[in-house]
């Protein structure tokens, strides 16, 4: 162990036991009750803050600084990929030019999700190749960008693939600086940073994110929990693939189970409702109940699930054509019993001929007088291991969530395949230049991550450690702060407004267990940063809590309620404006104003001496740093793309 | 690389025999012989692995596309004469519990 990572160690270690010593009292001693409405949210937000703080020290606890992996053998097929949906042609062609400059030898393909046939015509002319979605994606679920992608890797056949961006360019060295990791078997994925160009120093919108490609991915790389974040990365073919194959049994084994108890219950009903007189229909269900038992038995005694539907859907069809050849029967008969018509239509015995044909033709699903057998058999069929809803049986990259990155990155770690983040800037990308397009991205990927939160919770998933557990829940958990800021933000207003305090007293007792944890995690920030700029991250992740309160709930609609999702593609260039956008931080300008008035208020209580001079003062002084975190939304708001401000601070340094 | 040495027998069942390494490489050409055959309207299939040597997680995929193809078609896809790789890879994905090999081909059917 390095002296840094002690470093690092003891002061997480101090961290803990500060806060742990903190929040217990809060819990056990300080609540005021009284004030119940207030007092317990803010506890819990405060516990809320604690754990995550506890999470990021798990994080930093096997913090790791990769060796430079050797150069990779000659002789890999590599099949780089740029994906794009609606981003501007020359945007595209300039990172796939890049990307057909990388010196490993590779083959370049643009997946264009916008099949657009000028992108193709330029791409073909320059030796890049063009892939679309194939036929089969007509009318079926396309999956956004994980469906692109699954589409392409049945297009392509290279052992390694490399996914980037539109807005990714890649450096030449990008493979060979990578590849090396792959040595070991069981590497399944190597993660480079996201670096954007197009930023300012004092990075207005927050798009960099130092602390994350960097600390916080060498810390779950300690874990083997470097995350996949959907460009830049470098992925073995043979983990997506057998981890597409696995998926498609596990589904088609869930999909099959709950197929046959939905049938049972149709089957149960179509009999109950018969009537008299319908003993044909009474014996024809018998005999389906008869088969359903026997697919039963037959999974149960370990027999094929394709064999055992093949055989099932045999029977039913059985049942069903013997139904209707019956009534054919009768049909005839009747027809026959009519003098004269009979001649007319048995003349050269080709009726047995139309007679096959047409029990074929009614024999089948849509014509089937059987109403309960047919839907039992479209039940099956719909789990028929064909999976005739999808376009793909097989879709390695997970289509669960809006951002397919860290589900299928979840996925590979709960089957025993290892990742790697290489901590080198490898790709120059260009971030979101205005406020809209940033909180369109930002919102995607929350709602992504909460997706994942609730449909595959790394909590209940099998195969993964316990600290790769925490490592991904350590991410979700983080986009959860939106409800905390809440808490947050009208603690002191309603102290200053109302004077009610959440707490029993202010103590010295409060201070003394609070600011020693505060200190210490600053501190943990500022080791494990190493100089980086935190800053702007910490205000974003309160600033922007209306992104994430509505990340949570939207999430919570579409996996639970089956609502849409309200999504959109994150736009890659300059929305152009008229007027300054402050609609899209409503929410924020409300809370500063309610802060201010809040402040106000204080004072003149102050003045007029109702106030308490301690209680007034902590609650001022939180307003303000609540003030300060906000108003990065105004700058935000403000900023008029990278061009502009280039153009804006030449002209105040009197550069032509 | 890889061969395909196919016949339709006489009960109209269709037989895939790739011989050598059924990889990503390979994969595709499976696939193609596949739909060749399908769109020939031959769907019930048998896919004889008897001189197919290796076969990794995309030759599983391309016979599970092969599967969902022929099953839409009306028809059906088995697996004959697997190899003790390919009964090991299929154990390891669980697509034996889907996909179950029979020990020859007149068996299949």
């Amino acid at each position: 162990m390095t002296s840094r990572q002690l470093a690092i160690r003891l002061i997480v270690l101090a961290t803990a036991i500060l806060g742990l010593n903190y929040i217990i009292w809060r819990w056990m001693v300080s609540i005021s009750w009284d004030a119940w409405w207030i007092a317990v949210p803010l506890v819990l937000a405060e516990t809320y803050s604690l754990l995550d703080s506890l999470l990021f020290g798990v994080t930093m606890w096997r913090y790791r600084e990769r060796e430079t992996p050797p150069p990779p053998p000659p002789g890999l097929t590599v099949d780089v990929f740029v994906t794009t949906y609606n981003e501007p042609l020359d945007l595209v062609m300039g990172t796939a030019r890049a990307a057909r400059s990388i010196e490993y030898p590779h083959r370049t393909w643009i997946l264009d999700d916008g099949n657009r046939a000028e992108l193709r015509a330029i791409a073909e002319a320059e030796g890049i190749g063009w892939i679309t979605r194939s036929e089969d994606w007509a009318n079926r679920p396309r999956h956004a960008k994980a469906g692109n992608l699954n589409n392409a890797l049945l297009a392509t056949d290279g052992e390694f693939m490399l996914i980037l961006d539109a807005d990714q360019i890649p450096d030449p060295r990008i493979l060979d600086h990578t590849l090396g990791y792959f040595n070991n078997r069981r590497m399944a994925l190597v993660q480079t940073p996201q670096v954007f160009v197009n930023v300012p120093p004092h990075d207005p919108l927050g798009s960099q994110a130092p602390l994350f490609y960097g600390p916080i991915q060498q810390g779950k790389d300690g874990w083997n929990a470097a995350f996949f974040c959907g460009s830049n990365a470098i992925i073995r073919r043979e983990a997506l693939m057998q981890l597409g194959v696995m998926r498609y049994v596990s589904e088609t084994e869930l999909a099959l189970n709950k197929a046959l108890r939905t049938a049972d219950k149709v089957v149960a009903k179509a009999r109950r409702q018969l009537g008299p007189g319908q003993e044909r229909l009474a014996a024809a269900l018998s005999t389906v109940a008869a088969d359903l038992r026997q697919v039963r038995r037959e999974l149960s005694e370990g027999r094929a699930i394709a064999d055992v539907t093949y055989r099932f859907q045999a029977r039913v069809d059985t049942v069903a054509r013997n139904l209707v050849a019956e009534d054919f029967v009768a049909l005839h008969a009747e027809l026959n019993s009519i003098e004269g018509l009979s001649r007319t239509i048995d003349v050269d015995g080709s009726l047995a001929i139309v007679d096959e044909v047409a029990l074929d033709r009614l024999s089948q699903r849509d014509w089937s007088p059987l109403g309960a057998v047919e839907t039992v058999r479209v039940l099956i069929d719909s789990v028929n291991a064909e999976k005739a809803g999808e376009a793909q049986a097989v879709m390695p990259l997970a289509t669960i969530s809006v951002t397919e990155d860290m589900a299928t990155c979840m996925r590979l770690h709960s089957l025993g395949w290892e990742s790697a983040y290489h901590h080198e800037k490898l790709a120059d990308g260009l971030a979101p230049e205005d406020l809209d397009s940033m909180l369109t991205q930002r919102l995607r990927w929350a709602q992504g991550t909460m997706q994942v939160m609730f449909r595959e919770n790394p909590v209940l998933q099998k195969g993964l450690s316990l600290a790769q557990r925490l490592m991904y829940l350590a991410t979700m958990w983080s986009y959860l702060a939106g409800f905390a800021a809440v808490a947050y933000i009208a603690a002191p207003v309603i102290y200053l407004i109302l004077g009610i305090l959440p707490v029993q007293s202010l103590s010295n007792e409060f201070f003394l267990r609070l600011i020693p944890f505060l200190v210490v995690n600053q501190i943990l920030f500022l080791v494990v940063g190493r100089g980086v700029t935190t800053w702007r991250g910490q205000q974003y992740s309160l600033a922007l809590f209306p992104t994430w309160i509505k990340s949570v709930t939207s999430a919570f609609g579409n996996v639970f309620l089956g609502r849409d999702l309200d999504f959109r593609v994150t736009p890659k260039t300059l929305q152009a404006r008229k007027r300054l956008p402050w609609h899209l931080v409503r929410p924020q300008l409300v809370a500063m104003a309610v802060l201010v008035l809040a402040a106000v208020v204080g004072v003149v209580r102050l003045l007029l001496g109702q106030g308490d001079l301690l209680g007034s003062s902590v609650n001022f002084v939180w307003i303000a740093f609540d003030l300060l975190i906000f108003s990065v939304v105004i700058q935000a708001v403000r900023y008029p793309g990278y061009d502009a401000w280039l153009d804006s601070t030449q002209k105040k340094e009197g550069n032509p | 690389m890889i061969e395909f040495n196919n016949e339709t027998l006489a009960n109209g069942v269709g037989v895939i025999r790739p011989v050598g390494r059924l990889n990503m490489v390979s994969a595709p050409h499976l696939g193609a012989n596949i739909d060749a055959l399908i769109s020939d309207g031959t769907v019930r299939l048998v896919v004889d692995l008897a001189g197919t040597d290796f076969i990794d997680s995309s030759g599983l995929g391309a016979l599970i596309t092969g599967l969902k193809k022929t099953r839409q078609a009306g028809g059906d896809l088995r697996l004959a004469n697997p190899t003790a790789q390919i009964t090991a890879v299929l154990e390891m994905t669980n697509l034996n519990k889907v996909l179950q090999p029979v020990s020859s081909v007149d068996g299949a059917y």
